[in-house]
């Protein structure tokens, strides 16, 4: 009786233990070899047949294709340069320089990775339609009302992700070895 | 008491395995992976333009907006494939996915380093049964190994603005993937 007893709780534990760890893991979005700079983290080994068991259990579970190393490689970030996750409802200026790349792009998703309705049916920009500066900087608004220059809607959702683009770039080759290269800062302006 | 605490030691030894073993076999077994997703919009060995993303639909997480985007969603069981991908003005790039959404090769337009992107997609096995010469003699011929026997060819060609997305999703439309049936 004790030894049937014992047994079920060890399957019961072993069952709640296992799950409730890979239900995290998979929820949270872990994932291993992962390059952080400033607020931008890629995984540039998910691109590759290399990719860790946890990103390609990830992937598989929210049916997403991640871009291949010899494509480019997809910086997200979450929150803003302090660490602070991002709200739609507050603005955020995204700016600086990006590292060499051919082309890169930026784009907003919710966090499921789907785009956010706004009224001008923007969704992100591309290094060819930006408007920078004279010495080549540029600065993104991201920000639930209309902003001049380079406006990024929000949409006014509670939470979104940014996804940075880098194409036929050497970061996605060379990536773990690489210093910190330059990834627009991201500061938080004002809520509403 | 100790036997208790053996008890439950040996539960977070066990659910250890339990973790380990179910996120290595979800790949397999996920039925929403961006493979499931497009078989039921896509024939098979053939390119189809994926519909943009919008706010209220998109067919997989996380695409680029600013890209024009066609699959052919393959199987080699009948013979290899040739794709031919005319690149376009702007960036074009072609990756492999294996049937669980591995990344196992890609190439872009100034790589491919000509107009258009030509190669042709094999299991080992079929590569293994090119005759050698012809193998040699064709230096330019880019031949690729499927670690899978069905998978997926995703076309991508950059609209560098919106009004240019029109003219990325022509260049796709006369992209191929053609089975070639062995004799």
């Amino acid at each position: 009786m004790r030894l049937l007893l014992g047994t079920l709780f060890t399957f019961a534990l072993a069952a709640i233990v296992g799950l409730g760890t890979t239900w995290l893991t998979l929820t949270r979005g872990v994932a291993f070899g992962s390059l952080t700079i400033g607020a931008w983290t890629a995984w540039p080994k998910s691109g590759s047949q290399d990719i860790d068991p946890y990103a390609h259990a990830g992937i598989a579970r929210d049916g997403e294709l991640p871009i291949g190393i010899g494509d480019g490689v997809a910086f997200y970030a979450r929150g803003d340069d302090t660490g602070q996750v991002f709200d739609g409802r507050c603005s955020f200026s995204v700016s600086g320089m990006t590292p060499p790349a051919r082309f890169w792009t930026v784009a907003l998703y919710d966090i499921q990775g789907h785009l956010v309705a706004n009224a001008i049916d923007r969704h992100g920009f591309t290094s060819e339609e930006i408007v920078r500066n004279a010495d080549g900087s540029f600065t993104i608004a991201v920000a639930p009302q209309a902003r001049p220059g380079n406006w990024l809607p929000t949409g006014g959702i509670e939470r979104f992700v940014l996804v940075w683009r880098l194409y036929d770039s050497p970061i996605g080759v060379a990536a773990t070895t690489l210093k910190e290269g330059p990834m627009p800062a991201v500061t938080r302006k004002s809520c509403s | 008491m100790t036997r208790w605490l053996l008890w439950i030691l040996g539960g977070i030894l066990l659910g250890g395995i339990v973790h380990l073993a179910t996120v290595l076999a979800m790949p397999r077994a996920a039925s929403q992976d961006a493979y499931s997703r497009l078989a039921a919009l896509t024939p098979v060995n053939r390119i189809v333009p994926l519909p943009a993303s919008t706010a209220q639909h998109s067919v997989l997480p996380f695409m680029d907006p600013a890209f024009a985007v066609a699959v052919c969603r393959y199987d080699l069981s009948a013979g290899s494939i040739k794709l031919n991908a005319p690149v376009s003005q702007a960036y074009t790039s072609v990756t492999f996915y294996t049937r669980d959404s591995v990344a196992y090769y890609a190439i872009n337009d100034r790589a491919a380093g000509r107009r258009a992107i030509e190669l042709d997609l094999m299991t080992p096995a079929q590569h293994a049964q090119v005759p050698e010469e012809e193998d040699v003699t064709a230096a330019d011929r880019l031949i690729i190994d499927s670690p899978s026997t069905t998978g997926l060819i995703v076309l991508r060609a950059l609209a560098p603005e919106p009004s240019l997305m029109a003219m990325a999703q022509r260049a796709l439309a006369s992209a191929q993937c053609r089975s070639q049936p062995v004799e």
